[in-house]
């Protein structure tokens, strides 16, 4: 009974850990750009780094996705997912940036 | 196509009169023949009152191994229609020298178009994914996929797809745009019939089921495993299996986006490809082929599977380096997405873009031939028997390498300047897709056919059929590679160079013995079938299996296994063979829960297709009704709260028992009986 309760709390207090994390996340970005706190060249890396690290704050905390030897399965499935999508997308600007660049 | 206007496009869209094919007497006989087809088949039906049997047994059943006998069933008819118009366009250019031939260009172009897309997604896919359907579960030592109902989605989905196909063929005509439909010459400026549409909707309907087939699949192989079925234990097929799933996973969307982008072209003159204000065909090209390039290793990956199964059962022998096998595939399955651009080296890339893609392309040649060396050190001192099945491996693995050689050539950018848009390319691909893909299914429908119906398909007859596969494959494309090299370009109507005439000719005869292999196939079910009481394998091992699927009886039961099985090996059932615990009843049985039938699936397929037809030809109300009854099929479905059927413990240990004791009252058979009629399914053991 105990046991349950505990892992209960631990549960609650690694979502509201990562609920905060998010937020405060996302509360930066918007005060950023807000607030414009970086200069113009700067402000799109900015956020697209604090959506990179939110992405990886919800895989964290609430998908269950971490290094453990039980999520490995995930945890490849994921990163294979990101290299297709890498590939793929990336493969698309390249080419098309290239026929356009080709074409002016 | 004429516009129709007032009430009656209200009503019927575009259909009129001239939708009707009196345009040609080849085409009023095509559609003859389909609508005699359908007619003559739901007569037959009724005739010998089958309708309930057919409903409750078959077409609503989530059986995975009834769907995937139906993907299969779905995939030889389509092979048939598929045949007949390649036979068609051989006998076009091989009378067409200098003469318009027998069919005038704007047939000839349907006829190419409709070709590839049924070869690709009504007849390879559909195979492919119905030998998975049916034996991976089986394989991995679960009762079912991971959703039933999913799965009858998928297929009810493809084979409206295919029904759309057919009708295509009665009514209206298919696009000329060839199997990959590229814009601009697909939009509505250019070809502004009917065509393009079924085309789109077409391929919508089957990308979407692969999808949903593809999601399926993955999920069982990771969450359905049977206790002790690591993944370095999986047969190889199931390897192939998981790998192409997660293909299927990644590649068909870009085609469901391309062929929608293209319909919002086509529909609401929007400007994703057009040449002017801001369209970018070149987009098309690479959607498509990112798509296109995946879904080549989807269609080879299982193929590569099933000559796995075949060359170390029919040998004898464990796979030879497995770990190799497996390795080789995962990597071919990552190269696959690397290499999409080789299907456009001539459409306006810089040198050095092509240069990478082109030595990306080579790359794949490794893991390919680390396979062939495998598959030949497997069968090397092995207790080798010819039996069909291995026969079409020996020739897919001869002439696989011949294609997989002229592959390495047009991967460089150069060559492929040369070739391209010639019947040498023709010759590459059909080289790779029937010695590759097409043998590798044939191989699997021969090797597993026993196991679903429980008799032998006949050796005579499948010989008979081996060889004119093999023989008709060599004397169809060997000479167009010829042809190619001298510059006659793919798809042409009409020949100006007499001196290819001996070729052609060459070639038409190669067709017609494809035809009559594929003639030999229908005439060998039929004598199995006629014949069936000599060739029973109820005990459901005639090959002597090495893996989970032989440990059942043939057919086997609705829930496969009687119990679970524990693995313990890379080859679970010999292992369990030779410690003689093969067949031994359990300790203790348990209940069994199995999906119940449902209508959901087909009411799903028909109200797509009368979404799609609507769409095709601009009939907006039932567009509407099919989509909404199809979204209504899942809300209706969801009330549904009996879905499963418990099947008790006392019945299935009352069936396994009278398994085992037809067992104990059988002679086990040594490998030269195997062909023989004393072979019931029983293996002698090889220890």
């Amino acid at each position: 009974m105990m046991d349950q309760q505990a892992q209960y709390a631990k549960e609650r207090r690694s979502y509201l850990v990562g609920f905060l994390l998010a937020l405060g996340l996302s509360v930066v970005s918007f005060a950023l750009v807000a607030a414009k706190l970086l200069p113009a060249d700067y402000l799109l890396t900015g956020v697209f780094v604090l959506g990179f690290v939110q992405l990886l704050v919800h895989f964290r905390f609430f998908l269950h996705i971490n290094f453990s030897k039980s999520k490995r399965d995930d945890l490849d499935l994921l990163l294979f997912s990101t290299l297709i999508i890498v590939l793929m997308a990336g493969g698309t600007l390249v080419v098309l940036f290239n026929l356009h660049h080709r074409m002016t | 196509m004429t516009e129709t206007t007032g009430l009656w496009h209200l009503l019927m869209g575009n259909l009129s009169y001239d939708a009707l094919p009196f345009y040609s007497p080849i085409a009023t006989v095509g559609a003859s023949i389909v609508v005699l087809g359908a007619l003559g088949t739901a007569v037959l039906i009724t005739w010998l009152g089958k309708w309930k049997y057919l409903w409750s047994e078959w077409l609503t059943s989530l059986d995975h191994k009834r769907i995937g006998i139906m993907y299969i069933v779905l995939a030889l008819l389509m092979l048939s229609r598929g045949v007949i118009e390649a036979v068609m366009m051989r006998t076009q250019q091989a009378l067409a020298i200098q003469s318009p031939g027998y069919l005038p260009p704007d047939h000839f172009g349907q006829l190419f178009s409709t070709h590839g897309t049924i070869m690709i997604f009504f007849v390879a896919m559909p195979f492919l994914t119905g030998l998975i359907n049916f034996v991976m579960p089986q394989q991995i030592g679960a009762r079912d996929v991971r959703f039933p109902l999913l799965n009858a989605i998928s297929l009810w989905l493809t084979v409206a797809g295919a029904a759309l196909v057919m009708v295509s063929l009665v009514l209206g005509k298919f696009s000329t745009g060839g199997w990959s439909g590229y814009p601009p010459y697909t939009e509505s400026a250019y070809q502004p019939g009917v065509g393009p549409d079924y085309w789109i909707w077409v391929l919508t309907l089957s990308s979407i089921g692969s999808t949903l087939t593809g999601l399926n699949f993955a999920v069982t192989i990771y969450k359905e495993r049977a206790p002790g079925m690591r993944f370095f234990r999986l047969p190889l097929f199931t390897w192939t299996a998981l790998c192409t799933s997660i293909l299927m996973i990644f590649a068909m969307p870009p085609l469901t986006v391309a062929t929608a982008l293209l319909a919002l072209d086509r529909y609401l003159d929007m400007h994703f490809f057009t040449n002017a204000l801001g369209g970018n065909m070149m987009n098309y090209a690479n959607l498509f082929w990112l798509f296109g390039h995946p879904e080549v290793y989807i269609l080879i990956l299982p193929a590569f599977g099933v000559f796995s199964s075949v060359f170390s059962t029919f040998s004898a022998k464990r796979l030879y380096g497995y770990k190799s096998l497996v390795y080789a595939t995962m990597a071919i399955a990552v190269l696959s997405f690397t290499v999409w651009l080789h299907h456009f080296f001539t459409m306006g890339q810089s040198p050095s873009i092509n240069a990478a893609f082109g030595i990306a392309t080579m790359l794949i040649g490794i893991p390919t031939g680390v396979k062939i060396y495998d598959w030949m050190l497997t069968l090397y001192r092995g207790r080798v028997r010819f039996s069909v099945s291995l026969l079409y491996s020996l020739m897919f693995m001869l002439l696989f390498v011949i294609g997989g050689l002229t592959g390495i050539l047009l991967a460089t950018p150069p060559v492929d300047f040369v070739v391209h848009n010639t019947v040498f390319l023709v010759a590459h691909f059909h080289n790779m897709l029937i010695p590759g893909m097409l043998f590798g299914m044939l191989a699997g429908y021969q090797f597993w056919f026993p196991k679903a119906f429980g008799f032998r398909l006949d050796e005579t007859w499948g010989r008979i059929g081996a060889a004119c596969w093999g023989l008709g494959f060599v004397l169809a494309f060997m000479p167009l590679y010829v042809t190619g090299l001298e510059g006659m370009p793919r798809r042409s109507q009409e020949i100006f160079q007499p001196q290819f005439a001996p070729y052609l000719l060459l070639a038409e005869l190669g067709g017609l013995i494809i035809l009559a292999g594929l003639f030999s196939l229908f005439v060998q079910l039929w004598v199995s079938i006629r014949r069936r009481d000599h060739n029973r394998v109820p005990v459901g091992d005639p090959w002597d299996g090495r893996s989970l699927e032989w440990a059942n009886p043939a057919p086997p039961p609705e829930y496969n296994f009687f119990t679970l099985p524990q693995v313990e090996d890379r080859d679970a059932f010999t292992w369990m063979k030779e410690r003689g615990v093969a067949y031994l009843p359990a300790q203790h049985y348990e209940d069994i829960e199995m999906p119940r039938n449902s209508a959901t699936a087909v009411a799903i397929g028909v109200a797509a297709l009368l979404s799609a037809f609507g769409l095709v030809w601009h009939i907006w109300w039932m567009a509407v009704v099919g989509l909404g009854a199809a979204w209504a099929a899942v809300i209706v479905r969801s009330f549904v709260r009996d879905t499963m059927r418990t099947i008790p413990a006392s019945e299935v240990e009352q069936a396994h028992r009278g398994w085992l004791r037809e067992i104990a009252a059988t002679r086990a058979v040594s490998r030269d009986e195997e062909m023989s009629a004393g072979n019931v399914g029983l293996a002698e053991s090889a220890s």
